[in-house]
């Protein structure tokens, strides 16, 4: 193991470690630990600009209930619109690229190579070299500033990622076990769907919340291919609040937790799940 | 169903297989992706507003870039991206290696370090806004104390940027900490007791030892930021849009601002290629790596 594992170092030296894990853990989240708690500020102390001393008050529910408020904010069109977008675009990218990550995993044709490496590279284009062309596409189909629009990009877009991560988990698991099937007697649909899928389950779990995010997150998309409330997504709604909020710094923090909050839920229940998607594509080997 | 007309068909099913198996996936990565960046280039020797017919221009769109100022100001400014991201690999492996113990609660301060790059970039953006702002910043009021003037740093041509990549450094340095973390957990531990017992510790133990085996995620670390810093876009919009005087533009931004707001389609879509190909060279660099492997 390396750095040399604390316990083996001197007492002094191992108190201090301990202090200074929570000390740069503090310093670290500051950020975050600053908008929770101004998030649960009243009114006085933003015109006193009591920004970072303890609330003189704690209006949280008030703060969040403002946000959430439909006469007062849209904050609740765009969260839904946000789910809207994300969960069936996840699902479909998710079961799209596992049929691809099949045919490209167990399958031997010409060009395969070829197909993989496009799916990857795509991946990491620049989003502005897709950019007019995709909304004259979705201009022309009158999808433009609709919720079609982004689910129909994203679930392409995350095809990319999604199929070189599946492809790669396919190639590992057993061979035996897709000739045996084959041997039974089982179609190339019913390998994939009764033999694979199920072996695929941890890996669409660690895929499913990373896409999560990444969709959850999309700022360029909503503010490129969306304009009206109805369509709007959480990331660009926010940006679009802060110019009404204007100094109510509260309000600002209160519907910036509410924006990170599905992102960050997700994070911490699957955790497990998120880091090994995360390090599976890259570390591995 | 006769026995071999059942065989003829199951014949058909494999062999169609790779077909259709790839069609809903390919189908829609040609429509959306592939598609669209050849589209790009060929708007890009255009003149196009977005509506109407397009005017063939050749060049010029590409000839009149090169001598824009703004063009300019954003090479200059994603270099710094991309110069200064890289701190964010060498923030990682420093934090990766102050958490890589085993003390009651290191597993959920692992968790909390990370927890900046599941946060998206707006509210990010927003905090960091809201720390440099110079009438009520935690920064300004730091400073007061000190006895210093606030800055105000996102209004200042000079600084602004570096402020925009400060705040980029902090969801950067959290991924790159969980790859490199990843990275130790999967040493050979008897190379490294070996190495010990010959008396290598500390920083010749580091990069002498350590850090060669750590090659793998140090390579999807530094891929994976550059790549990141070349796309940077989501910050500067929130932060400044390109201001003040567009001294924040990168390409990325520029780009947007051209297309959607000047209507300049064919510009446009010429500055997207140029960003394009700069990127293509780390892109096949990582696919390089990626297809040695397959064979």
């Amino acid at each position: 193991m390396f750095p040399t594992p604390i316990k083996h170092r001197s007492p002094a030296l191992q108190i201090l470690y301990k202090m200074a894990v929570p000390l740069v853990l503090i310093l670290w989240l500051l950020p975050m630990a600053a908008i929770l708690l101004t998030s649960a500020r009243g009114n006085a102390d933003i015109i006193s600009g009591n920004y970072w001393g303890w609330p003189s008050e704690i209006k949280l529910f008030e703060n969040y209930g403002e946000v959430f408020n439909p006469e007062r904010s849209p904050m609740l069109l765009y969260f839904r619109n946000s789910l809207i977008i994300t969960i069936p675009s996840v699902v479909m990218a998710v079961f799209f690229s596992a049929m691809a990550g099949y045919a490209l995993a167990i399958h031997r044709f010409r060009g395969r190579i070829l197909l993989y490496a496009l799916f990857i590279a795509g991946n990491f284009v620049p989003f502005q070299i897709l950019m007019i062309p995709v909304r004259s596409m979705f201009a022309n189909l009158d999808l433009l500033d609709t919720l079609w629009a982004l689910v129909l990009f994203h679930t392409a877009f995350q095809i990319g990622f999604a199929t070189f991560f599946l492809r790669n988990f396919i190639v590992d698991l057993p061979y035996a076990l897709v000739e045996s099937a084959r041997m039974e007697g089982a179609t190339e649909w019913g390998v994939f769907i009764r033999v694979i899928l199920p072996l695929l389950r941890p890996a669409l779990a660690s895929l499913g919340v990373l896409l999560f995010t990444f969709v959850w997150n999309d700022f360029f998309w909503a503010l490129t291919l969306v304009q009206s409330d109805a369509a709007r997504p959480i990331t660009f709604g926010l940006q679009a609040l802060r110019g009404q909020w204007s100094i109510s710094w509260n309000l600002i923090a209160a519907g910036s937790v509410v924006a990170a909050l599905p992102s960050v839920i997700v994070f911490f229940v699957l955790q497990k799940q998120f880091i090994a998607g995360l390090s599976f594509g890259g570390v591995k080997e | 169903m006769k026995k071999e007309t059942r065989n003829a068909l199951k014949k058909w099913e494999f062999r169609l297989a790779p077909v259709y198996f790839l069609a809903p996936a390919f189908t829609l990565f040609s429509i959306f992706v592939l598609w669209p960046i050849l589209r790009s280039f060929w708007i890009s020797f255009h003149d196009w507003s977005g509506f109407g017919a397009m005017t063939w221009v050749g060049l010029s769109n590409y000839t009149k870039l090169f001598q824009d100022p703004k063009f300019a100001i954003s090479i200059a400014n994603n270099v710094r991206w991309l110069i200064l991201s890289l701190m964010a690999p060498i923030a990682g492996l420093t934090l990766a290696l102050f958490l890589n113990q085993e003390i009651r609660g290191i597993r959920l301060a692992k968790s909390l370090f990370f927890f900046p790059f599941v946060i998206n970039l707006v509210v990010v953006g927003l905090i960091f806004s809201w720390f440099y702002n110079p009438d009520l910043g935690l920064l300004a009021a730091l400073g007061e104390k000190m006895g210093i003037e606030p800055i105000p740093i996102l209004a200042n041509d000079q600084l602004a940027t570096y402020g925009i990549i400060l705040a980029s450094l902090w969801p950067q340095t959290a991924y790159c900490m969980i790859l490199f973390l990843t990275g130790l957990t999967s040493l050979d531990t008897q190379v490294i007791e070996a190495a010990r017992i010959d008396g290598a510790a500390g920083w010749n133990m580091l990069f002498r030892v350590v850090i060669p085996q750590l090659s793998g995620a140090a390579f999807i670390a530094a891929v994976v930021t550059i790549i990141g810093a070349l796309r940077s876009f989501d910050l500067i919009a929130i932060m400044t849009a390109g201001g003040p005087w567009g001294s924040t533009n990168v390409l990325a931004y520029m780009m947007y601002d051209e297309s959607l707001f000047n209507f300049k389609m064919g510009y446009g879509a010429s500055i997207a290629v140029i960003l394009f190909l700069s990127m293509s060279l780390i892109i096949a660099l990582f696919l390089y790596s990626v297809l040695r492997k397959e064979k």
